[in-house]
């Protein structure tokens, strides 16, 4: 809520024209009536009905008065009948809504029972029962739209005192014993003075509105008296010789009544300071030139190569991300969040949204470039091939389906299995990833499922179609620590009875450590080492030697503090030319800050981005 | 959750609805009764004009019961209403329930039409504007959309009746301009009453979209590779149908408020200008039983909206009511 953002809002082009329309406004019901007030009473009988001409700009009504002073005059009496109503219907309403605030829990449900029958009432139906009571007439429907607003300033004022009467300032208040008359003034009204204000604003405009109608419909000003409703009441009879007569007040009415409601929404957003929002454009499609046959290998079931992601505003969470996927295996990438793993997992998904660009220099799945293709090529090429499991599983299924029709559709698109057999197929995918009671399960809504099941369901919902890779991302964080077990070992298991391969994103480095043969270590958008499980003892990246010096083991030492790495990793915005880990690296030396390491690759198809460390691996080979 | 629990739990949110009916439509009665009998003033002189001799007075007062003791009144009252007798005119002693059965279906047509009209635009326009400018896509068509239904927004119900006269009756004469005259009469009255609440609604309807379009559910359909057309008619249009149509119900009751407006500009048979004519005859044995009418169709009108969103979304009403 910075004043920059305040301003910008007032000083926008819709600022500016509500705050010049209703100053326009204001300066005409003062000036209008002395001005113009003798000749929109001038009664001219050689002059009736008359259409716009020299004499009468806007023409004359049926007793051959001039439309426009008329339309201009009665600004007066309709803005004020607005004011007034609506001050009265403020006051009132916030004295109903925040009394209550004062007395117990008893009183305050009395008063909210009360608002909410008297808020179901419509406006025109209170104003008709008020009209007869007191007659009609401006006193009467000006207490008849105040009586309407109470309601609503009511229940505005309660629910903002209501969070004024938890607060702490009032309790003590209390305790102190301050008389309940000053708690109000002092404490509670002017911690929601500035919400009210602007709905008064706002209301203004409604408030005319709605006392135009009244007018209208002749139960509100009374002759010789007349606002903008009667006039518009009046000259709709004649809307076939004049219909200046019925067009001039309607013109009037539906100006002064956005005038006074957009002041009130920019006086809202100058308040809120959010001064228009900039939505982020879609990134331009890239259609790179075909791969050569040479290029392709049979036995990488995935070759990303180069891959490059930049979101709106050029920040780059993904830089030069290099790895292979072999069929069956499974491959872990690690790092702390923003490190770009995610964002590597959904790329290769195809799943960023469209305001990112990905750049790859290879980017093959299953011997197809995935490359610069339009989201019906990669229907057509990922729909059986290509599992997804999201990483929250609390928001990633569709609350309004059935969980069985949301694994069932998966199969009838891209395969065409008839609605039967599907809903049958995904019973049985729900049985193995062993959900108990599959045929009941299967018809429930999500919301009838706890966090683990449904995860569960999502990651037999990605093998709904015996996939070839299954992408998951961050498939256990949302989870207990006992169910993340469970969670990983079905994706094991697919891994070992299908030969399904994956590509599991966590933070958690030893989880994935039970889990996985391969370990992709990210760390600010970059690939930083690329390590065997089976070698992780020896790994040599300073960082992925920190993310395994952070987990106690059973040999931990408890009566000292757990490890933890110094510092926090730069975000994709801070990306310097040097070493990204180097300002948290124990091994940095002058040169790590000039030159991003490069990714070098060592035996065994180990990769290492230190050229430090591997200084360090090479002499204890030696 | 238990599906044994699900028709106990309806019937129990079924009954406390219809226990708060009843006493509003008891508050609402009491009201419109004090309405007649508190008023200052003697509401037959005041129907019948200050001409009318004292003897007729007297005898239409007589007639009407209103010599009678408060209490007596309030129960013949009461009496009446429950038997259908919703009063006569002060003016001419003609029965309310006549006036009411001859002008009502005139009016509950204009609104029905109008309601129809308003769901059945609101959300297939309001998915499609979704569709087409999400992620920031056609800047210029999510421009001229939001001025327009911000346009019709800001635009009472009655102005728009008459500028649609204005154009389409006096300027350009393709309809007609007031009564029925045939299914063309209808046009104007119904779209007067119906553009207004479809600006808003569709807004709503395009905001959930646009919503449910950035949910995490719908990146798991993409992610399943479904086509377009099922992710936005499958996935994405069910979740925004409660919050619209929520909306939608709460403009049950401003329809028929706003259709007394727009039956006075179109001249319709229908009740509105029924009660718009008698307040200004000061005819309160007629405004009294009509607008004991209007307040119990508003009521019932809510009550059938609940309803039918508790039982479109139970998990949320029936657990609310619960608590």
């Amino acid at each position: 809520m910075s004043n920059r953002s305040r301003r910008a809002a007032l000083t926008g082009p819709l600022g500016v024209a509500s705050l010049i329309l209703v100053a326009a406004f204001v300066v005409l019901a003062v000036v209008a009536p002395p001005l113009w007030g003798e000749r929109a009473d001038l009664v001219d009988p050689g002059a009736m009905n008359q259409g716009p001409g020299p004499g009468h700009p806007l023409g004359t009504d049926n007793l051959g008065r001039d439309i426009l002073a008329r339309a201009l005059v009665a600004t007066r009496l309709s803005l004020a009948m607005a004011l007034v109503a609506t001050l009265a219907g403020a006051v009132a309403g916030t004295a109903l809504g925040v009394l209550p605030t004062a007395f117990g829990p008893r009183v305050r449900r009395w008063f909210a029972a009360v608002i909410d029958v008297w808020l179901a009432f419509p406006v025109l139906l209170l104003a008709m029962f008020v009209a007869i009571m007191l007659g009609t007439g401006t006193t009467a429907s000006v207490i008849a739209l105040a009586l309407t607003m109470v309601p609503s300033f009511a229940r505005l004022a309660q629910t903002l005192s209501a969070s004024v009467g938890g607060s702490e300032y009032l309790a003590a208040a209390k305790v102190l014993g301050i008389p309940r008359h000053r708690q109000l003034l002092r404490y509670v009204l002017p911690n929601i003075a500035e919400p009210l204000i602007l709905n008064t604003t706002i209301s203004v405009g409604g408030g005319l509105l709605a006392l135009s109608s009244l007018s209208f419909l002749g139960i509100g000003v009374k002759a010789p008296d007349y606002d903008w409703g009667r006039m518009l009441g009046e000259g709709l009879s004649a809307i076939y010789t004049t219909p200046t007569a019925a067009l001039a007040p309607a013109v009037m009415i539906v100006l002064a009544g956005v005038a006074f409601s957009m002041l009130g929404e920019t006086l809202a957003k100058a308040v809120r300071g959010d001064a228009g929002s900039t939505a982020p454009r879609r990134a331009v499609r890239e259609r790179p030139a075909p791969l050569a046959a040479e290029e392709r290998d049979d036995d990488v079931l995935l070759d990303v190569a180069g891959l490059r992601v930049t979101f709106p505003g050029g920040v780059t969470p993904v830089r030069e991300v290099t790895f292979r996927v072999r069929p069956g295996e499974i491959v872990g990438i690690v790092g702390e969040s923003g490190s770009g793993k995610s964002v590597t997992a959904l790329a290769v998904a195809g799943l960023l949204p469209a305001s990112a660009a990905v750049h790859a220099d290879r980017l093959t799945f299953d011997g197809h470039d995935l490359r610069g293709r339009t989201e019906a090529e990669l229907r057509g090429l990922l729909g059986t091939r290509l599992g997804f499991v999201p990483q929250d599983p609390m928001t990633s299924l569709n609350p309004a389906l059935r969980v069985g029709r949301q694994l069932a559709e998966v199969v009838e698109h891209h395969s065409g299995t008839p609605r039967a057999s599907a809903w049958r197929l995904a019973v049985e995918r729900l049985a193995g990833v062993r959900i108990a009671d599959p045929e009941r399960r299967a018809a429930q809504f999500p919301h009838e499922y706890s966090g683990g099941m449904r995860q569960r369901a999502l990651i037999a919902m990605a093998q709904m179609e015996r996939p070839k890779l299954i992408i998951a991302d961050e498939p256990t964080t949302a989870l207990d620590v006992t169910v993340q077990r469970h969670v990983l070992r079905l994706i094991a298991e697919a891994s070992r009875e299908h030969g399904t391969a994956a590509i599991v994103v966590s933070h958690d480095i030893a989880l994935l450590a039970g889990l996985c043969t391969r370990l992709l270590v990210m760390y600010s958008g970059r690939i930083v080492e690329e390590i065997d499980v089976a070698a992780l003892p020896r790994a040599a990246h300073p960082y992925t030697r920190a993310l395994l010096g952070a987990l106690p083991d059973l040999d931990t030492d408890r009566s000292l503090p757990l490890t933890t790495i110094p510092g926090r990793p730069p975000t994709p915005a801070e990306f310097g030319a040097g070493c990204a880990f180097a300002p948290r690296c124990g091994l940095a030396a002058p040169e790590c800050e000039d030159d991003d390491p490069p990714l070098l690759t060592l035996d065994g198809g180990r990769r290492l981005a230190c050229p430090r460390a591997h200084k360090e691996t090479v002499h204890g080979n030696a | 959750m238990k599906v044994k629990r699900v028709p106990a739990g309806a019937a129990a949110f079924l009954a406390r609805r219809l226990a708060r009916l009843l006493v509003a439509v008891l508050v609402v009665v009491t009201i419109s009764f004090a309405m007649v009998h508190l008023t200052p003033g003697d509401p037959i002189r005041t129907a019948l004009g200050p001409t009318a001799p004292e003897e007729l007075v007297a005898a239409r007062r007589a007639a009407l019961g209103l010599d009678q003791p408060l209490l007596t009144q309030y129960a013949a009252y009461i009496r009446g209403l429950l038997t259908g007798d919703l009063g006569h005119s002060f003016v001419n002693g003609q029965s309310v329930a006549e006036v009411v059965a001859t002008r009502l279906p005139g009016t509950v047509q204009l609104a029905a039409l109008s309601l129809g009209l308003v769901l059945l635009l609101a959300v297939p326009t309001g998915l499609l504007v979704a569709v087409l400018t999400r992620d920031g896509r056609r800047r210029g068509l999510e421009l001229g959309y939001t001025a327009v239904t911000s346009f019709f927004h800001a635009i009472p119900e009655y102005l728009l009746a008459v500028g649609l006269v204005f154009l389409f009756a006096v300027t350009w004469p393709v309809f007609p301009v007031a009564g029925i005259t045939g299914p063309s009469s209808y046009v104007l009255p119904v779209l007067s009453l119906a553009i207004v609440p479809l600006a808003v609604l569709t807004r709503i309807a395009r905001a959930e979209s646009l919503r449910a379009l950035g949910a995490d559910y719908v990146r798991t359909a993409r992610g399943k590779r479904l086509s377009p057309r099922l992710i936005y008619f499958r996935h994405v249009l069910p979740n925004t149908l409660t919050a619209v149509l929520t909306l939608g119900g709460t403009m049950v009751t401003g329809l028929i408020v706003s259709s007394v407006l727009v039956e006075k500009v179109f001249n319709w048979p229908g009740l509105g200008s029924v009660i718009v004519q008698s307040i200004e005859l000061q005819d309160y044995g007629l405004v009294q039983g009509i607008t004991l009418v209007y307040a119990v169709v508003v009521l019932v009108a809510n009550l059938i909206v609940d309803v039918l969103l508790g039982l479109l979304d139970r998990r949320t009403t029936l657990r609310e009511e619960a608590a």
